[in-house]
């Protein structure tokens, strides 16, 4: 038979993984789209079409002349509902490549966050120390509160959160994940 | 991009109205169907002002897809609908998604209230591009008429090219009024291209199975049919190089000719005995633009449980969907048939002669079970020997036929015989009841001088009955062939198997009198209830040069035979005289 690679995108189908295994997985995957009206909608429409789920989705125009956005959005899945996901946005018109930033190779992954602390005394100097030591920055400051920005992979910003909420988090706001591939080579 | 816009300056100025009518003959359309409205017409002022397009008006938005599609699946070429904004177009929802299912290449151009107006609940507005999103392959919203020739031939472009499918272009009313410049077919953008070139070390592997394969078969679909005639023709030729046996789909007939040595028949839930056994027993699975359907698969764990599969398709999407395939190919079915008969006669390849025997021995046993085989009555007009009558006295002509959806929708499928592609128009997918006499409206219109029978239950073709104004008005010889059981028979089918022999709303008590109906168009009407009149009233039928109803009363209680039983696998089949009771299990029972 064929010999099964590692890695696939939206442009073949020989290099499928295998797709026996039931565990589900979380993928990262980079979606260059044309900038054009109810793209967006298309893609969120497909999942909720087809019951996939979306744990974070991001998109930003990255070339204006060019009318180019990126899409990063994290799923998760068996790798076999994994690589229908990106068959299915590979099929949609404006869809110009998908890549599978999980199996193309190592990356990069962050997400920026901001965090309203409300707080006095010791748990106001102790949620000051905390984001120094998450190299948060406080962008925002009152004699009752902070407003922290902090970048990092999403679990990061899990444990900031979880060390911010019993000192007085009031208001997070979160990014989702922006994500490339390490390494020299521009793969999308 | 920055080309797209210079040329579209440099192009002919006209009204965006002008310029649909431009672009539909420049994309050599002859005939559309529609409907007209508030939103849509400048373009019929328009339309009304030349005679190289024929305007055929339906009686209803639906009816209006469905002959599009009925065009488009007969001809190979992508059909063509006009519907107004709001209503119009959401009555175009359910032709958009049938044909979205069956990949039909069809273009509807939908109006929309101005655009100043557009999100202030209009007068007949309808958010028609959210709406048909995602029972569209692409559409579009166009806001400048300078854009508008482009984004029509795109659209046409997008409508054929790799897997053909439904696209709707919405255009608002100061769209079509405004003046713009249209800069010909050459200006749409050439970016969506799907590749149709399969890759060759997977067609090689492909080819090395086949030579060791002992029990091999091909399973073709409607992709062979949309591929073209020269993928049909291909598929011709591999068979006989290979003397593999073949089943196809419900899409799929007519790719292979059902007279052909090889001809296993239809497979999937009401196919075939032999077909669906030599599924479930083959060894090499040849599966050629088809998508596994549930239709097709039955109980996915138990689906050809030996086999390598093979599978050609032009979406990627469609591989290893449903079943894990071993060599995907990914390619336009007549492109890679090509490469593959080379691989195969480059290498002076040679099958497994020996085991092939065997093997087709094994199939004749099946074949011999004759699962086709029906009580036949001399009271009262079994809906298969209508049939097989109906068969026997066309199946010499050049005849197209279409289907409503239902019970007679599997007779017809096993007991007509398609000799040749695009004769054979059907909604598959979707399963829209409706779908087939609008159908053949469209199908009439594009071989005005071929014999179109609509094999018909009464049920499905009192949804759309209201075309029958267009078949009169437009004097298209449209055969109504209607097997009346007063029933709808696949409902009270499965009523019978699961549901305890409760007949919830499955009989109708107030049909109307066929004969009297056809007469109030201005249409003939036959009536047909003995056996021994069946073969007379037929050629009556044939005979009449015009819309004819045929009114043909069958056994009431007739159920649809052979058939797999949602939940169970090929090798379960239940046959026409065996007891149903307690056929489908409980699993089973939540499966549609």
């Amino acid at each position: 038979m064929l010999n099964i690679k590692e890695g696939s995108t939206s442009h073949s189908a020989y290099n499928l993984r295998s797709t026996f295994s039931d565990v589900e997985e979380r993928h990262t995957l980079a979606v260059i789209v044309e900038n054009e009206p109810g793209v967006l909608a298309r893609v969120i429409g497909l999942f909720s079409g087809r019951g996939y789920n979306i744990e974070s989705l991001t998109v930003a125009e990255i070339d204006h002349t060019g009318h180019m956005s990126r899409i990063t959005l994290v799923t998760s899945g068996t790798p076999q509902v994994i690589e229908q996901i990106k068959a299915q946005l590979g099929r949609i018109v404006p869809v110009h490549e998908v890549h599978d930033l999980t199996v193309e190779g190592p990356t990069v992954e962050r997400e920026l966050a901001l965090f309203k602390v409300r707080g006095e005394g010791e748990h106001r100097v102790e949620a000051l120390r905390l984001a120094d030591i998450f190299r948060a920055n406080v962008v925002d400051s009152t004699l009752e509160s902070f407003v922290f920005e902090i970048t990092g992979t999403p679990d990061k910003i899990d444990a900031f959160a979880d060390l911010m909420r019993p000192l007085g988090l009031t208001e997070l706001a979160r990014t989702g994940v922006a994500a490339l591939s390490r390494g020299p080579e521009a793969r999308v | 991009m920055t080309g797209q816009t210079q040329s579209a300056q440099t192009g002919r100025q006209m009204t965006g109205a002008k310029m649909v009518v431009q672009a539909l003959k420049d994309q050599g359309v002859d005939t559309v169907f529609g409907y007209p409205g508030g939103a849509v017409l400048p373009i019929y002022d328009e339309l009304f002002q030349q005679n190289d397009i024929r305007h055929v008006l339906v009686r209803h938005e639906q009816g209006a897809i469905h002959a599009a599609e009925g065009y488009a699946r007969s001809t190979g070429k992508p059909g063509v609908a006009i519907v107004t904004s709001g209503p119009g177009a959401t009555n175009a929802v359910t032709g958009l998604t049938d044909a979205l299912l069956d990949s039909i290449p069809i273009v509807v151009l939908s109006g929309q209230v101005p655009t100043f107006m557009i999100g202030s609940d209009a007068f007949q507005e309808a958010d028609t591009v959210g709406i048909t999103r995602p029972c569209t392959k692409h559409n579009w919203l166009v806001k400048e008429t300078d854009r508008l020739g482009q984004t029509l031939h795109e659209a046409f472009h997008v409508a054929t090219a790799g897997r053909p499918g439904p696209v709707l272009v919405d255009i608002p009313k100061d769209v079509q009024f405004a003046t713009g410049s249209y800069g010909g077919k050459e200006t749409r953008s050439t970016r969506y291209a799907p590749a149709v070139k399969g890759d060759r070390a997977a067609i090689e592997a492909l080819a090395r199975a086949m030579e060791t394969a002992k029990r091999p078969v091909f399973y073709t679909g409607g992709g062979v049919i949309n591929s073209g005639p020269e993928a049909s023709k291909l598929l011709r030729e591999l068979v006989a190089a290979t003397g593999f046996p073949i089943t196809s789909t419900l899409m799929g007939l007519g790719a292979y000719p059902a007279s052909g040595e090889q001809w296993l028949g239809m497979l999937g839930m009401h196919g075939l005995y032999e077909a669906n056994m030599a599924m479930h027993g083959c060894d090499l699975l040849i599966c050629i633009g088809a998508r596994f359907d549930d239709r097709i698969t039955g109980r996915i764990d138990a689906f050809s449980p030996n086999s390598i599969r093979a599978h050609i398709d032009i979406d990627p999407s469609s591989l290893n969907k449903v079943i894990r395939t071993d060599i995907p190919i990914i390619g336009d079915v007549a492109h890679v048939l090509k490469d593959l008969l080379e691989a195969w006669s480059a290498g002076g390849r040679k099958t497994d002669r020996e085991a092939l025997a065997q093997w087709q021995a094994q199939i004749g046993e099946w074949r011999s079970k004759d699962c086709l085989a029906f009580r036949n009555s001399d009271k009262v007009i079994k809906p298969q020997f209508a049939l097989q009558r109906l068969e026997a006295l066309t199946k010499d002509r050049d005849r197209y036929i279409t289907t409503e959806v239902g019970q007679h929708q599997m007779w017809a499928a096993q007991y007509l015989g398609f000799e040749d592609p695009n004769r054979w128009m059907t909604s598959g997918g979707l399963g829209t009841m409706g779908y087939g006499f609008p159908a053949s409206v469209g199908v009439q219109m594009a071989h005005p001088d071929s014999l179109v029978i609509n094999v018909a239950g009464e049920a499905s073709w009192l949804m759309n009955m209201q075309e029958m104004g267009t078949a009169v008005q437009y004097r298209l010889p449209v055969k109504q062939f209607i097997l009346n059981n007063e029933r709808l028979g696949m409902v009270r089918q499965w009523q019978e198997l699961l549901h305890g022999e409760r007949y919830s709303q499955s009989w109708s008590e107030a049909l109307p009198d066929f004969v009297k109906l056809a007469e109030a168009f201005g249409a003939k009407g036959i009536l047909c209830k003995d056996p021994a009149d069946l073969d007379d009233a037929i050629m009556e039928m044939l005979d009449h040069d015009g819309p004819v109803i045929f009114d043909c009363l069958v056994e009431k209680h007739e159920n649809c035979f052979p058939m797999i039983p949602s939940g169970k696998a090929h090798n379960e089949m239940l046959m026409g005289e065996v007891s149903t009771a307690h056929a489908i299990e409980a699993g089973g029972a939540v499966l549609v």
